[in-house]
């Protein structure tokens, strides 16, 4: 439990990317994630690959550590691929082993759609592994703000946002110190049958929430005492702001749409 | 049950960014039925050291011995229900722990799950609540119930009630009155000399290691700075000083009165009167009759 982590938990750096606007990382990734589907050749799938490899190059995280973080997901692309390497019964049969037949198509879209997912998630991943989580709560308020004219409560959604991000550390740090003290009392959290080891989760769960509650009081108590009333007429202590990077990376990313479009068969 | 910890060194997350070597080649030893001060500024690895004495956490190098367990790198030990059976934790803040219904309840959970027989579990019970001053009345009521000093006693008692023979308390009086802090640690230092138990305090208070510890161990930056008995320790003002650590009080003021006074006086345990006798015979001479 002591040597868990997020997945694209932030790491603090200075790189290109780290200093992109998070307005900007956001937005990329949103139309990055639509261009994705355009791709069908394998010339457009090198040229994503390309700038997502070489997005994960200027963020100077070590790679290793990107594949580590993906270690969860690793599962579900791998049993994509296969999937459509079974269930696909078009073009010509490969090989065919145990009587069961692979066909040319069936490897040819598990490897597209489960690269497609592999991108996609490396991607987000790079997000959260270069942007903190407050900024890209503010990112999505200033994207949703226009939704504010349609009475949508963004400022409000955002508070949530940033409040849970803020505490999800504290309570993988809580949830690892009770779970100690009750080890330590002889809870077996490893072993033992399913009605056991469901058992052994309550005296985790009631102080966990004990302290939740407790917290989620405090600090309603002393957002009050300073006097929070809500968005209107806030201003932020983090302005954000556009600069030459971000014109950057949307050349780049405009590069690569038109090349993308040239190279689809 | 002696312990010693052999080269022992503990890194968190490691193969990350966040990688952190708490402990570095750790190594001391303690020997059964003492009362083991363990102090250093904060971050220095006090915790990280303490969880490895009920197996919490496991060396990434190095070896750890706690009577007849072996805890090494790399290697399961089996016995770990056992183990933690014999070594009690008192954790910082343990009232965090509280989760039954009643208070009886809660302070039975550890022998239960050890598999003590239930009229055990009943003496336990009663013996940790007349240690730890807990009113029987309070027994059937629920833990949340109570206050912060209440329930920091009845987190301790459910450690007694486990009767371990190494006891290990993490700054088992951070945040409550003086007085209470002074009840509870005196009470440790009763139940250390009553069963013969071996324990370890982590504590920020020299006054307390002083006062109840044979031997101190200091910690810095993930490495032992210092070992050896409390007086001879406290002797080295500029060295502790270094590592953000004070002498207690007792001690500074005879250094001062000796410097200023330029007379002949050593701290040598004594207590406030005794000092007070010391230092009027020094003043006046020995013209004084009690
Ligand atoms: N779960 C963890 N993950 C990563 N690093 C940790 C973890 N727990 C502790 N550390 C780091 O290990 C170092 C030692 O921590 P430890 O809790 O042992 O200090 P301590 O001496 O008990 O301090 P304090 O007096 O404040 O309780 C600290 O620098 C801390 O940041
Ligand atoms: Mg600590």
């Amino acid at each position: 439990m002591s040597n868990s982590m997020i997945i694209g938990q932030y790491i603090p750096g200075d790189s290109f990317v780290h200093r992109l606007d998070p307005r900007s990382k956001i937005a990329i990734i949103f139309f990055f994630v639509i261009i994705v589907f355009f791709a069908n050749s394998v010339m457009s799938y090198g040229l994503l690959a390309l700038f997502a490899i070489g997005s994960a190059a200027t963020s100077r995280i070590p790679l290793t550590y990107i594949m580590k973080g993906l270690k969860p997901v690793w599962f579900l692309v791998i049993f994509t691929f296969l999937l459509h390497l079974i269930v696909t019964k078009q073009g010509e049969v490969l090989v065919s082993i145990l009587g069961w037949e692979i066909y040319e198509e069936g490897l040819i879209q598990g490897a597209a759609i489960s690269l497609r997912f592999f991108l996609l998630i490396m991607v987000t991943s790079l997000l959260t592994f270069t942007t903190t989580p407050i900024e890209i709560t503010d990112a999505i308020e200033e994207l949703l703000g226009p939704l504010k004219k349609v009475n949508f409560p963004v400022h409000e959604l955002a508070l949530m946002m940033s409040i849970s991000l803020r505490f999800i550390p504290t309570l993988m740090q809580e949830t690892e110190k009770i779970s100690k003290a009750q080890a330590s009392r002889g809870v077996d959290f490893r072993t033992g049958s399913f009605k056991d080891r469901v058992k052994a989760v309550i005296p985790l769960l009631v102080p966990l929430f004990v302290s939740a509650f407790k917290r989620a009081e405090e600090l309603a108590m002393a957002m009050e005492a300073r006097g929070y009333q809500g968005g209107e007429g806030r201003t932020k202590l983090r302005e954000l702001h556009l600069g030459k990077s971000d014109v950057y990376l949307y050349i780049m990313f405009i590069l690569l749409v038109i090349g993308l479009f040239l190279t689809r068969s | 049950m002696d312990i010693s910890f052999d080269k022992v060194s503990y890194t968190y997350q490691p193969n990350t960014p966040f990688e952190h070597r708490a402990l570095d080649e750790v190594s001391f030893k303690i020997n059964s039925g003492a009362y083991v001060a363990v102090i250093g500024h904060t971050g220095s690895g006090k915790s990280t050291l303490i969880q490895h004495l009920n197996g919490l956490l496991q060396p990434t190098s190095g070896e750890v011995k706690v009577g007849e367990y072996h805890l090494k790198a790399n290697e399961k030990n089996k016995q770990l229900r056992n183990l933690r059976e014999q070594v009690g934790v008192v954790f910082q803040y343990p009232e965090h722990q509280l989760f039954e219904e009643t208070v009886a309840k809660d302070i039975a959970f550890g022998p239960q799950n050890f598999g003590v027989p239930q009229e055990e579990i009943h003496r336990r019970t009663r013996e940790a609540v007349k240690a730890t001053q807990i009113h029987e009345d309070l027994l059937e009521r629920s833990p949340f119930d109570l206050s912060g000093g209440q329930m920091r006693r009845v987190a301790i008692s459910g450690v007694l009630a486990m009767d371990p023979r190494v006891l290990v308390l993490d700054e088992p009086t951070a945040g409550l009155d003086p007085n209470g802090q002074k009840e509870i640690m005196q009470m440790f230092h009763r139940l250390h000399k009553d069963k013969q138990l071996t324990t370890i305090l982590v504590t920020h208070s020299m006054e307390d290691a002083l006062a109840y510890a044979d031997h101190i161990v200091i910690l810095n930056q993930g490495e032992v700075y210092m070992e050896g008995a409390p007086l001879e320790i406290f002797k080295q003002q500029q060295a502790l000083e270094d590592v953000q650590l004070d002498v207690p009080e007792v001690i500074q003021f005879v250094t001062k009165v000796r410097e200023q006074l330029g007379v002949e006086l050593e701290y040598t345990g004594q207590s406030i009167a005794e000092l007070a006798k010391e230092l009027t015979r020094i003043v006046k001479g020995d013209r004084v009759y009690e």
